[in-house]
């Protein structure tokens, strides 16, 4: 990789941007989005284009293409592909080099193909607009792309529809149509951002494999700093649409320069930072209408001073093909030492907790009827919890950890009695709710709560926060009468407590950031005093800045109240900072279980090797073999005979294909259902 | 005078009451207060509303009944005249009372057709001849110089549209005074702020649309008292007369039927989509069965039997005004009843997604009620779509009206619609010279009604649709 | 794929029932045979005997649905549930008030109503389709503000309008072609050229602004998105991709409507005095002739019931989802 490094650096660039400028029109106004960016790309080359939502990183991508919508204004600056000055290109001249100069894929696989057009048409499309091949000879050229993306029998995938293929072979698919025009540049949106962590590592190697293989430049647009260490030659930061830091990998991830990249990292969870508070930025990104005259990021940078909000910083040289736009480069003595981080020891302090379990859910099923036929008569059953066996104590955390379509958030749905098990039981404190009638649960609601994923679905727009958080209040401390003075006096604590303001209260959801409703929803399940908290991605919506806060408060609330949380996740870098235990799930079923260091530290179960494996590191790759899972996870309606992982396991026996491994002990806290040991 | 209170009164100002609760409800909802101020932006939907309102004005004042007293003896009890008027009635007494004999055309002096008629000549004998008479009412202060009409005519145009520029005037001075009050200017600078339209409420469409009714009203007015502005129909009466009065019908129908459909599409819609199971599969069944029979068959169905039982209890109605005002209402409900299936469709289909959404679980999850859940989180967040609606079908069931009207479904043929004018003006076509004049004053006033219905309903879709925001 | 066809079949089973019965009691509870009777006699000095002639003349004599003095079978089918709502089922709708086999005048009067319904529909959706894909095409530039603000101004217009306005200008005016009436063989066309033509113009205003929305939204969607990166243009877009998808809404609309063509046009038969089951409809309202309104009111909500399994066919030519789904 190193080399290819050098050769990015020497090369004449093969994509030049210069001062690129862009803005959206609203209200007869052009807000601008990216304030005058520069960077180039190498053939053969990964530069990646690094920042948080919102950052102007994927307008910028779409302008390079000439492919705004409607409301975006190419401002000013200049694009050179190969030399070739591209926004000055008439559209006609501008479509040849669409799909065949550059090429570019996108986030979403899903909605990114027709879904009415087969894969061969989609393909062929480009092949014949770019290649002038048609007919049986655009045919055999088509299958040979989607052999060259990974996808097994092209000749049968090309007659089907994207609605027939996985995820992930749609975003092969993806890539196929992006490959048919032989582009130089190839352009990847966040091109793993909606797949599973598994299916990311095949995309990302089969991006990696092909851009070698064809010498391509690549530019690959991301917020995952995982993604950038694994994939990336050239990194350039951005911020609220200005590029801010721009260095080579290693020089990156050895010694990020500017603050906004420092904060970055410093937000990064991770077992190294267990049980402490996560560095966190104040503040949020400005809006597009009110930047700051100065740096973008002075109002937010703990090492500001006057400069810093008068003058715009200019690139400055810190060595190694490193730049960066700050002032402190210039007056290093600025620089002021970050805090330590206190060790707020959460995790730490409830390991001591040592009573019987509050939470136990044994053998939990939740079966959705499949319908079919001329009577919709129920043929079958998806298994979406198929035998989920829990425990969780006071003041503990329990990860449950697992891809999409695992069963996860059917678990904690089906604990709360938002959905009705099939079958098992869950107790609370020792008592059986499963199956209680709705009035015979509310007395028990109270004790337990959820935080959902979608900070934006999970508050009613039309009632104001105040509202929002007393709903709870009154539905179920209804009994002891309250009075409004003390129905407030309870919100203004409660929003204290998650670290609003108390003008909070009369104001509605859509004033507030991510991660300010996000703590609106956390005090909102707090207002009724549970015990347990079911937080069901509470952070996967977020950036990472933002995600470290909602951590850090999490952290404190268990420590001060004592609260249990079972935390519903995909991300190991947050079960790593605050579960005491995990479960991993595999379609449906639990198939390892233990406490946070036997798992991450010795993962047994094949699976969760394999998963553990797939997540980048948010450094350069230290060596050490990755474990790659083919194929991917199959649909829990028709599981897999046997074990239900064997299709994917490198050690599957005779007996894996026959029947299910029962649970084994391994240690007093572990559990692993595999046939590799018994 | 007695004060009448009809049935279809008593809904208007209903609706009216339910007008002002809601723009207070709306006005303390910042999101749909947010939506209502982009309507306020849409420079086409506050003309639109500009219009409306004059319309709604006349509306409403014909929606003030009473009976007028008879002239009586004094000291004896009054007595009241069988014949139910409306204070738009009385304001128009010089257009209702001055009946022609038959046909005339828009400001003439003479009738439309020749008849024998008794001159008187100069040596005194009377001569038996064929000419266009004179009209009653119609130019009669001109007298017997009646060349002096065109320049008559013009005259009080002229004097009507100065008279309306000097209050179009007032108007804009006191609209900028407001712009320069909020806006902390001075005149001058805030006269340039509204007409350069870059205020956040479109005044200088509304002030441009108020030109327009003000121009058109005082020509009207000014001509009124002296022509038959828009000619006189087959038995003499003043069009302009008619096409006022018909704008009530219109907004009854078009109003009082949401007022039906509303409820039952609201309720239902929201039911099915949010408890499914066997409720949903019935109001499912019940809409589709509904639907697949056409819709002019049924109301025509459903008409022919209200107008059965009308005709077999005529004990029921003491006036005639009170008959046809209670097969207006009948229709509005029959068109309501058949109506509430496409909203009713849509509300389920959002209330499907809305019923996934965390914030609707986070409610169930503190065990809130159902009921409590539908009133507080499906209910208002499906009020935009309620009011798209409400907007959208105004201007098709006003035009409905006039179809059911010409194919013998609509209003009661004694009450004035635009459907009755039409379908009594059609035949005329036939004659020669035609007749047009009834037809087109119709067609045109119910064209801008609905032109206008139809520019608001964009103006409230683009704000209150969340894809469009 | 065929058993969701078939579902959607014997859902059209209680449907109908319903629509039966809807109208059953519509027809028969609302108003008792008395009423109507009287009402179709005038309702001042009728006598009894003439309401019992008027009511056996039309087998109106029977109990709703009880038919106690009957024997056998005749205890449910003696009734007027069962002659006048059941026997629809098969096909029998009695006869009007002239006496004619109201199955027999459908039949023939079928034909013109198809003769005027097919070219409108047709000709209506290809030039309502062409004209909202060009407004789509030229989005956000002063050739879609305007042709929005004409489809605007084409919706407020009354479809009476229309029609009075075509026939005064076209037919009275210019001379170009008849007022009304209906002709054999070739001739026809002479009659049906003013009324299709102002039935498709009459569409324009509503269904153009209603695919031009449809056609924007495919617009904004990802794919079109990804087909403009392949470099493909504008109109390989338009008609490649956008056409496709839009489709499938589109098709919800439209194919409902075509069996319904059958019915004929309310309005434009009878202004045209075109001799088929619209005009049909219209007489029988205007002379309360209560058989035929009930059986149009029937035969309508079979047609549309045939477009709902029509339109869910439909989808299945479109739409692989459901073809492989």
């Amino acid at each position: 990789m190193a080399d290819a490094r050098d050769l990015g650096m020497t090369s004449a660039p093969l994509l030049d941007v210069r001062d690129l400028s862009l803005g959206f029109a609203t209200d007869g106004r052009v807000l601008t989005a990216v304030a005058g960016i520069s960077f180039s790309v190498a053939a053969g080359e990964t530069y990646a284009l690094l920042g948080e939502s919102g950052c102007g990183k994927s307008a910028g991508a779409l302008a390079l293409m000439r492919l705004l919508p409607a409301a975006g204004r190419i401002l000013g600056g200049a694009v050179r592909l190969e030399g070739r000055e591209l926004l000055a290109l008439p559209e006609a001249e501008m479509r040849g080099v669409r799909g065949s100069g550059m090429a570019m894929i996108f986030q979403e696989p899903a909605t990114s193909l027709n879904p009415v057009l087969t894969v061969g048409r989609q393909i062929g499309e480009v092949l014949a607009r770019h290649g002038g091949l048609a007919g049986q000879a655009a045919r055999a050229r088509a299958e040979k792309l989607l052999a060259a993306v990974g996808i097994a029998d092209p000749a049968r995938r090309l007659d089907e529809y994207p609605f027939q293929l996985s995820g992930g072979m749609k975003q092969r698919v993806m890539i196929a149509v992006a490959l048919a025009g032989d582009p130089r540049l190839l352009i990847a949106d966040e091109p793993t951002t909606a797949l599973d962590v598994t299916i990311q590592a095949q995309i990302l190697d089969l991006l990696q494999d092909l851009q070698v293989e064809r010498d391509m430049g690549m530019l690959l647009i991301t917020h995952d700093l995982g993604v950038v260490a694994r994939m990336a030659h050239r990194v350039g930061v951005m911020y609220a649409g200005e590029l801010v830091e721009e260095a080579p990998a290693t020089a990156f991830f050895d010694a990020p320069r500017h603050p906004y990249t420092q904060a970055l990292f410093a937000a990064l969870p991770d077992l190294s930072r267990r049980g402490a508070r996560l560095a966190t930025i104040a503040g949020q990104v400005p809006a597009l209408s009110a930047m700051p005259a100065g740096c973008r990021f002075a109002p937010r940078c703990p090492h500001a001073w006057a400069r810093c909000r008068d003058e715009s910083p200019g690139w400055s040289p810190a060595g190694d093909g490193q730049r960066v736009r700050c002032h402190l480069i210039e007056e290093e003595g600025r620089r002021r030492p970050t805090p330590a981080s206190a060790a707020a020891s959460a995790a730490a302090a409830a390991a001591a907790a040592d009573v019987g379990p509050l939470l136990q859910v044994a053998d939990l099923k939740v079966h959705f009827p499949i319908r079919r036929g001329v009577f919709q008569r129920t043929v079958g059953h998806v298994r979406a919890v198929d035998g989920v066996s829990l425990a969780l104590a006071a003041g503990r955390t329990l990860a449950l950890v697992g891809e999409s379509g695992c069963g996860k958030t059917t678990v904690g749905k089906a604990i709360l009695q938002l959905l009705a098990p099939t079958a098992g039981s869950v107790r609370m404190d020792g008592r059986e709710i499963a199956g209680l009638s709705r009035r015979a649960l509310r007395p028990l609601r109270r004790r337990m709560q959820m935080v959902f994923q979608d900070p934006f679905a999970s508050l009613n727009p039309r009632l104001t926060v105040g509202e929002i958080i007393a709903e709870g209040m009154q539905a179920l401390l209804g009994d002891a009468p309250r009075n409004a003075q003390e129905t407030q006096a309870a919100v203004a604590a409660l929003l204290a407590q998650v670290g609003l303001d108390a003008g909070a209260v009369d104001r509605y959801p859509h004033e507030f950031s991510g991660g300010q409703r996000q703590r609106i929803a956390i005090a909102r399940a707090l207002a009724v005093q549970p015990e347990l908290l079911i937080c069901d991605e509470p952070t996967s919506a977020l950036d990472v800045s933002v995600q470290a806060q909602i951590l850090n408060l999490l952290g404190e609330l268990q420590s001060r109240l004592g609260l249990a949380y079972l935390f519903i996740t995909h991300n190991f870098a947050v079960v790593e900072h605050l579960a005491h235990e995990v479960a991993v799930m595999y379609l449906g079923r639990i198939v390892e279980r233990g406490t946070v260091e036997e798992v991450l530290r010795q993962p047994q179960h094949p699976y969760t090797r394999a998963l553990l494996s797939a997540v980048p590191p948010p450094r350069p790759a230290a060596g050490g073999s990755i474990i790659r899972l083919p194929g991917e996870t199959p649909s829990p309606a028709k599981p897999p005979a046997g074990c239900h992982f064997h299709p994917r396991c490198a050690f599957a026996t005779a007996e894996c294909r026959e029947r299910y491994p029962d649970e084994r002990a391994l240690s007093a806290t572990r559990v692993v259902r595999c046939h590799l040991y018994r | 005078m007695q004060p009448v209170l009809l049935w279809s009164d008593l809904f208007i100002w209903l609706l009216v009451a339910a007008g002002v609760v809601g723009a207070w409800w709306s006005a303390r909802q910042p999101l749909l207060a947010a939506a209502w101020a982009r309507v306020g932006r849409s420079r086409p939907g506050m003309a639109a509303a500009t219009l409306l309102a004059a319309f709604a004005l006349i509306g409403l004042l014909d929606s003030l009944h009473y009976r007028p007293q008879l002239p009586a003896q004094p000291g004896e009890k009054p007595a009241y005249a069988v014949e139910v008027l409306s204070a738009l009635d009385a304001l128009l007494t010089p257009l209702r009372t001055r009946v022609e004999k038959t046909y005339s055309a828009p400001l003439a002096t003479r009738a439309y057709a020749k008849e024998m008629i008794e001159l008187r000549q100069t040596d005194g004998t009377l001569v038996n001849q064929r000419d266009f008479p004179r009209l009653r009412h119609g130019g009669a202060s001109l007298g017997d110089d009646e060349a002096r009409a065109g320049a008559d005519i013009a005259g009080r145009a002229l004097s009507a549209l100065a008279f309306a520029a000097l209050v179009w005037l007032a108007l804009c001075a006191l609209a900028a005074r407001r712009v320069a009050g909020r806006a902390a200017l001075g005149f001058g600078a805030a006269w340039r702020k509204l007409w350069r339209g870059d205020t956040a409420f479109a005044w200088d469409a509304v002030l441009v649309a108020l030109g327009l009714i003000l121009a058109v009203a005082a020509v009207f007015v000014g001509l009124a008292v002296e022509y038959h502005v828009l000619g006189t129909d087959k038995v003499g009466q003043d069009v302009l007369y008619q096409v006022l009065k018909s704008v009530r019908t219109a907004l009854v129908i078009g109003l009082v039927t949401t007022l039906v459909t509303l409820p039952l599409a609201i309720f239902l819609g929201i039911v099915a989509g949010y408890f499914r199971g066997w409720a949903d599969d019935l109001i499912q069944y019940l809409y589709t069965v509904l639907n697949s029979i056409p819709g002019v068959l049924l109301i025509a169905a459903a008409v022919l039997m209200m107008q059965v039982v009308i005709d077999t209890h005529p004990q029921w109605f003491a006036t005639a005004a009170e008959r046809a005002d209670l097969r207006l209402l009948a229709l509005c409900f029959i068109l309501g009843l058949t109506s509430w299936t496409g909203l009713a469709r849509l509300l389920r289909g959002e209330a499907l997604k809305l019923r996934e959404l965390e914030y609707v679980q986070a409610a169930q999850a503190f065990g809130v009620s159902d009921l409590r859940i539908l009133g507080r989180h499906l209910l208002p967040n499906l009020m935009h779509i309620v009011i798209i609606a409400l907007v959208m079908d105004f201007s098709g069931l006003v035009l409905a009206e006039a179809v059911l009207s010409y194919v013998g479904i609509g209003v009661d043929p004694t009450m004035i619609s635009f459907g009755t004018m039409i379908n009594n003006a059609r035949m005329e076509l036939g004659r020669e010279p035609v007749v047009w004049w009834s037809l087109l004053a119709a067609f045109a006033f119910m064209f801008v009604l609905v032109l206008a219905a139809n520019l608001l309903a964009d103006a409230v879709r683009d704000a209150f649709d969340p894809r469009m925001a | 794929m065929l058993a969701y066809v078939v579902r959607r079949l014997l859902y059209a089973i209680p449907i109908l029932i319903g629509v039966n019965l809807l109208t059953f009691a519509l027809f028969f509870v609302v108003n008792t045979p008395e009423d109507m009777a009287r009402m179709q006699l005038g309702v001042k000095r009728v006598t009894p005997e003439a309401i019992e002639k008027w009511k056996a003349e039309r087998g109106y004599d029977k109990p709703l649905f009880v038919n106690a003095a009957a024997g056998g079978v005749g205890v449910l089918t003696e009734t007027i549930f069962f002659e006048k709502s059941a026997r629809m089922f098969v096909g029998d709708f009695g006869r009007a008030e002239d006496g004619r086999d109201i199955a027999r005048e459908i039949r023939t009067r079928m034909v013109p109503s198809l003769a005027i319904a097919v070219p409108t529909f047709a000709l209506g959706l290809f030039v309502t389709v062409s004209f909202a894909l060009l407004l789509a095409f030229f989005r956000a530039t002063p050739l879609d503000f305007w042709g929005v603000v004409l489809c605007v101004a084409m919706m407020s217009i009354s479809g009476l309008f229309y029609i009075i306005g075509g026939q005064y200008l076209f037919a009275k005016i210019f001379r170009l072609v008849p007022i009304s009436g209906f002709g054999e063989g070739l001739d026809t066309l002479r009659f049906l050229v003013l009324p299709v033509l102002i039935g498709v113009v009459s569409g324009i205003g509503s269904s153009t602004r209603w695919y031009r929305t449809i056609f924007l939204e495919e617009i904004n969607r990802d794919y079109v998105r990804t087909a403009r990166a392949k470099g493909l243009a504008e109109t390989a877009v338009m008609f490649g991709h956008v056409l496709r998808n839009a489709l499938i809404p589109i098709l919800t609309g439209v194919v409902v409507v075509i069996p319904l063509l059958f019915m004929g046009s309310l309005l434009t038969e009878s202004f045209f005095g075109i001799p088929g089951l619209g005009s049909y409809t219209i007489d029988a309202i205007s002379a309360q002739d209560f058989a035929v309104v009930r059986a149009m009111v029937f035969i309508g909500s079979v047609l549309y019931i045939v477009g709902l399994i029509l339109t869910d066919i439909s989808y299945t030519l479109v739409d692989p989802r459901i073809r492989f789904g």
